[in-house]
């Protein structure tokens, strides 16, 4: 940008970038009022209110704390979680495709955690996020392998789309196998298969919630090395960087945020995917603005999608994850209609 | 590499040498599969007492033999004659090695039907109300498969066709056909889920003439037709520009390949449900086989036919419980795809 003649000043830039913050808390701030509102019983904003400052055991004081707040903060955390997930893997993939959904991430932890409930019997979140993590972690540094290496080609977005979906179905098999044998885990696996945020109580939040924030955190620790890398691995190397350092704490991170996610909500595809993309105008290139903008904006998008899947089909309700998938599919598809499959 | 050309009035073939020994010997291979496939089981028969079975309709395994194993066998061979069949068009078309029709939405598509009638109606498949499983299943299977086939075209049309664009757009309506179908999978019973569950897993168990006769009949019409299409199939790979230079008219003839692929993979997954990749990997073990440039079709189909009766050997006999036949061809055929796009980085 700096080179054309009429770029804005650094100042300028940074100015705008303040306010594109503003206005995304602004927008969280009213999705988290959304999503504690509406549902099949609306509460008005006064009761909700309320209930959060001054509970005193009403019917919407029940229903707010014990459901909606449980279920607005897990949607806040797994979006901040999967969108920052989406910008860290398209930034060392170098892929405009990469998402830990369409890309096996999710499978791995999908995999892992059944094979811990059917076979060592673990039954509460925090005895199976350890094997989601685990599982998560053996699919990243699968995709990230068959993403990254292969020298100055690299592989195409095709093919790294591809390279998700054989991981994918792979993992899908092996999963299939082991639920068509045990009618509990096809039960617990079919409602986290299709991804939701709802009926989760508070202790699930607490369980996940020190992985997510260890996520963000390393997140953020490497998006100054993103930003030199994504000028090429010999000009990052020239200006002194640890590229296997960094590569290191980008999949511990891509690996702790969806992981932890996945462990709590199921499959949720397309966040990841979709969320770098409409950042990416208003932060530009650099990772130190576009993962925070990821974040907020996936936590905006989960939680929209969430209120809309409640709203759709009232009383009964659509779970975010298919919401997401007919948000998002569109989306892709236009990606790929627009141009020819880019590096970016 | 010599060829031999065969020639039926106007028309005229290639044939390779090697292509024609490969076909012949996957054959040959089916046939010893199949009998193994109608030896082995819960009651183990000699050859002998498979081939009383077989003309002696007294004999004590006469039922096992014609009403259980054989149509089963068959199913599962011509299933995966027309899967890899349907899998050779589309990797020749979108000049892809990693195409296939379940990356074009049409297994998929034909899977999300099939768990929408099954929950609709209740506790349906698996027998209990006849007509639904008799007739529904398949022919939601079909307009399934050719409305996801339809769908991904449509998108992946833009002035002409793109290989490239047209895998990437299946693999977003099949995403999202996974999520709807996971959708359907929640709205239902725990029971219903279950059967639903080794339906779109791609299963063999339990099929009858019923399942035999409609890939019997799709193979029987569409073989032929695809073997005569294999001409611009083979201009095609050269370009579209080339390919009008050499007098093919180019959409028309990969609009109707395309059909015959969807066709052939819709009745393939209306009688065995979503075998996975079968239509991938036969083209590609077919190709190295014959060493040809393209996705031979007839060795496809052979290839296709002993991938499958095998999976489903290994799937009915190798573990305790019967296990899903796509299951066993999805951890064999998986590590493949990623094998495939491995070297295909180099």
């Amino acid at each position: 940008m700096r080179s054309t003649a009429v770029a804005p000043s650094p100042h300028g830039i940074r100015h705008r970038r303040l306010l594109v913050l503003l206005g995304l808390l602004a927008g969280l701030l009213l999705a988290v009022a959304l999503s504690i509102t509406l549902g099949s019983k609306p509460v008005p904003l006064a009761d909700a209110w309320h209930a959060l400052t001054a509970p005193s055991g009403t019917e919407h004081d029940i229903i707010i704390r014990s459901l909606r707040v449980p279920r607005t903060v897990l949607g806040v955390l797994a979006g901040l979680a999967l969108g920052v997930a989406g910008a860290l893997m398209q930034g060392h993939t170098r892929n405009p495709l990469a998402d830990p959904g369409l890309l096996g991430v999710t499978q791995g932890a999908a995999f892992a955690m059944v094979a811990s409930i059917i076979l060592l019997g673990a039954s509460s979140v925090l005895a199976y996020i350890w094997f989601g993590l685990a599982g998560a972690l053996v699919a990243s540094v699968a995709v990230f392998a068959l993403g990254m290496t292969g020298g100055r080609g690299g592989p195409t977005p095709v093919t790294l789309a591809l390279a998700g979906t054989a991981v994918s179905a792979l993992l899908y098999a092996l999963t299939s196998a082991l639920v068509l044998l045990d009618e509990q885990a096809m039960d617990v696996f079919r409602f986290w298969q299709a991804g939701s945020i709802a009926a989760r109580g508070s202790d699930v939040v607490w369980q996940v919630l020190p992985f997510i924030l260890a996520g963000l955190v390393l997140a953020l620790v490497n998006a100054p090395a993103l930003n030199a890398l994504s000028l090429g691995e010999d000009v990052a190397r020239g200006l002194g960087q640890n590229i296997a350092m960094t590569r290191a704490v980008g999949v511990a991170a891509v690996t702790l945020l969806s992981g932890a996610s996945v462990a709590a909500c199921g499959a949720l595809a397309f966040v990841g995917l979709i969320v770098p993309h409409l950042v990416r105008p208003l932060s530009g290139t650099d990772h130190r603005w576009l993962l925070p903008f990821s974040g907020l904006v996936g936590a905006v998008l989960l939680l929209v999608a969430d209120v809309l899947g409640r709203v759709v089909a009232p009383p009964g309700e659509l779970e975010v994850g298919v919401v997401l998938a007919l948000i998002g599919a569109p989306f892709f598809i236009a990606l790929v209609r627009r141009r020819k499959p880019v590096r970016l | 590499m010599t060829t031999i050309t065969l020639r039926i009035a106007a028309l005229s073939w290639r044939l390779r040498p090697r292509g024609v020994l490969v076909t012949v010997g996957g054959v040959l291979l089916l046939g010893l599969l199949m009998a193994l496939n109608m030896r082995l089981g819960d009651i183990r028969l000699s050859v002998p007492e498979v081939i009383a079975a077989t003309f002696d309709p007294s004999s004590a395994a006469h039922f096992v033999v014609m009403e259980l194993r054989l149509p089963r066998a068959l199913t599962g061979a011509l299933v995966g004659a027309a899967l890899a069949l349907s899998g050779a068009i589309i990797q020749s078309i979108a000049r892809n090695p990693l195409a296939s029709p379940e990356i074009l939405g049409v297994t998929n598509g034909a899977s999300v039907l099939v768990v929408a009638g099954v929950v609709a109606s209740g506790s349906a498949y698996g027998g209990a109300s006849g007509l639904l499983s008799t007739l529904g299943i398949p022919a939601l299977s079909l307009l399934g498969g050719l409305i996801g086939g339809a769908l991904v075209y449509g998108l992946a049309w833009r002035r002409g066709l793109d290989g490239y664009r047209l895998v990437l757009v299946g693999i977003g309506v099949t995403a999202v056909f996974t999520n709807v179908k996971f959708w359907l999978l929640t709205v239902g019973d725990v029971n219903d889920t279950g059967r639903a569950m080794v339906w779109i897993s791609g299963s063999l168990n339990g099929r009858g003439w019923e399942h035999v006769q409609p890939v019997a009949l799709a193979l029987a019409v569409l073989l032929p037709l695809t073997l005569l299409g294999t001409r611009s199939l083979d201009a095609l790979r050269y370009g579209d520009d080339t390919v009008t230079a050499l007098g093919v008219r180019t959409n028309l003839s990969r609009t109707l390949m395309i059909l015959a692929a969807v066709l052939l993979a819709a009745v393939a997954t209306a009688s065995a449900g979503p075998i996975a990749f079968v239509a991938l990997a036969a083209p590609q073990i077919a190709l190295r086989l014959a060493r040809s440039g393209q996705p031979p079709l007839l060795s496809s189909a052979a290839v296709g036919a002993v991938l499958t009766t095998g999976a489903d050997l290994i799937a009915r006999t190798a573990f305790p419980l019967e296990l899903p036949v796509g299951i066993v061809t999805a951890v064999l055929g998986a590590p493949y795809l990623i094998h495939l796009i491995w070297r295909a980085r180099k």
